[in-house]
């Protein structure tokens, strides 16, 4: 693979993550638990569809064939997406999200910290703006798992049972695949070895204050980073890119 | 070549007649976005976004543009950069002063209490950590009782 290609394909795919989880988000829109929690995941969202829109204008600069932001967001079909399965696991109940935001978060945030250390200026200048934003919303979703899972007896026990369900995508995010290899071995990009390691420590020390058990690492799912997709992804992409499917080239 | 008559210091005096559409108390250059005029081939104006999903950034790069056309400068360009990223170490002290006059507490260094801008008590407590847009959090003054926005560290 070129460099441009690798720069190419590995800034999409930072941004499929980013622009996935920041839909997912979008639609917990009026239908939070309190007002403060809409305004924050209204603005959450509003960071990670930010942050999108950077990778994307990037990646179709490195790309060179005259794609922009939208034809990245909009006109792709599902298997050209290379997010994590864990970010497009639908809200579920409040528990649920706050689980996938917690695990997905506390990943993303030592990823950016290793990439405002990769040797591409594209990437570290957009991960060093994002990891301010991105440290924040880990804050968020950790104030949160400790309220939920240090709660009622209620509370616990379901934030545990999402727990227990979601912790079966988070092997995909430590598991490098060639493009992994390649970004590490020509930019310096992320170890992710290192940061499994340092993930498991810092998630573990807020299970602890949430009296939570670290789930048991069992069957592990895969798949988001080569296309292949949960089920979910397709309805979500429907929704998202109904527009541009039924009017093509709309604006206003 | 027209655009010769322009200084610098001439554009800026005029982009700190630009308001933040959220914010309109404040000014661009009181927010400290613009990071650098060059007028050596027309006039190019740099401008950082203050959160990556800042709904206000094309709005803001469309009144600076009318802005400079108002004062008949004709070839404006406009630069988004990134690098180094925003920071509210940047508003200025004019800025923190409007702030606070408006009812929204500045910025301040973690160490510091947040004081209330209605009556200065720094007996403060938060209510929520996110507010009406991204850079804000919710504060309640335990002494007045007013509640009041804060303007978040970043």
């Amino acid at each position: 693979m070129s460099s441009d290609a690798t720069l190419a394909s590995y800034a999409s795919r930072l941004g499929d993550n980013a622009l996935i989880l920041g839909q997912r988000m979008i639609e917990l829109v009026a239908a939070s638990p309190e007002l403060e929690e809409e305004l924050a995941n209204a603005n959450f969202s509003l960071d990670y569809i930010g942050q999108a829109r950077m990778y994307y204008t990037y990646a179709g600069e490195r790309e060179g064939a005259g794609r922009d932001e939208d034809d990245f967001a909009f006109l792709r079909p599902e298997h050209d997406y290379k997010n994590l399965l864990l970010v497009e696991q639908p809200n579920g109940h409040y528990g649920d999200s706050t689980v996938r935001q917690f695990l997905f978060e506390s990943w993303y945030v030592l990823l950016l910290e290793a990439l405002t250390r990769c040797s591409d200026e594209g990437i570290s200048i957009i991960a060093a703006r994002a990891i301010k934003e991105v440290r924040y919303h880990l804050r968020h979703s950790s104030q949160w798992l400790v309220r939920l899972g240090d709660g009622t007896e209620e509370s616990h026990a379901r934030v545990k049972a999402s727990l227990d369900d979601l912790w079966r995508y988070t092997g995909e995010m430590f598991a490098p695949d060639d493009l992994d290899d390649e970004m590490r071995a020509v930019f310096n990009g992320p170890h992710l070895e290192v940061i499994e390691t340092q993930w498991r420590e810092n998630v573990a020390a807020v299970l602890a204050e949430a009296t939570l058990d670290m789930p048991d690492d069992q069957w592990m799912a895969s798949g988001g980073k080569q296309g292949q997709h949960s089920e979910h992804m397709g309805f979500l992409l429907a929704e998202m890119q109904h527009l541009q499917r039924a009017y093509p080239g709309a604006t206003w | 070549m027209v655009n010769a008559q322009y200084t610098p210091a001439q554009i800026m005096e005029w982009l700190s007649q630009v308001p933040d559409p959220e914010i309109p108390v404040l000014t661009i250059t009181d927010l400290g976005i613009v990071r650098d005029v060059d007028c050596s081939a027309g006039v190019t104006v740099s401008l950082t976004p203050t959160y990556s999903g800042c709904p206000a950034t094309e709005a803001i790069e469309a009144s600076v543009a009318a802005t400079l056309q108002e004062h008949g400068v004709d070839d404006v360009r406009i630069k988004r950069v990134l690098s180094p990223p925003w920071t509210t170490d940047w508003i200025s002290e004019a800025g923190r002063k409007k702030l606070t006059v408006y009812g929204i507490a500045p910025p301040e260094r973690r160490d510091r209490p947040i004081a209330c801008p209605r009556c200065d008590s720094s007996n403060t407590e938060l209510v929520s950590e996110f507010g009406s847009t991204a850079c804000k959090a919710s504060y309640r003054c335990i002494d007045c009782l007013e509640p009041f926005e804060y303007f978040k560290c970043l």
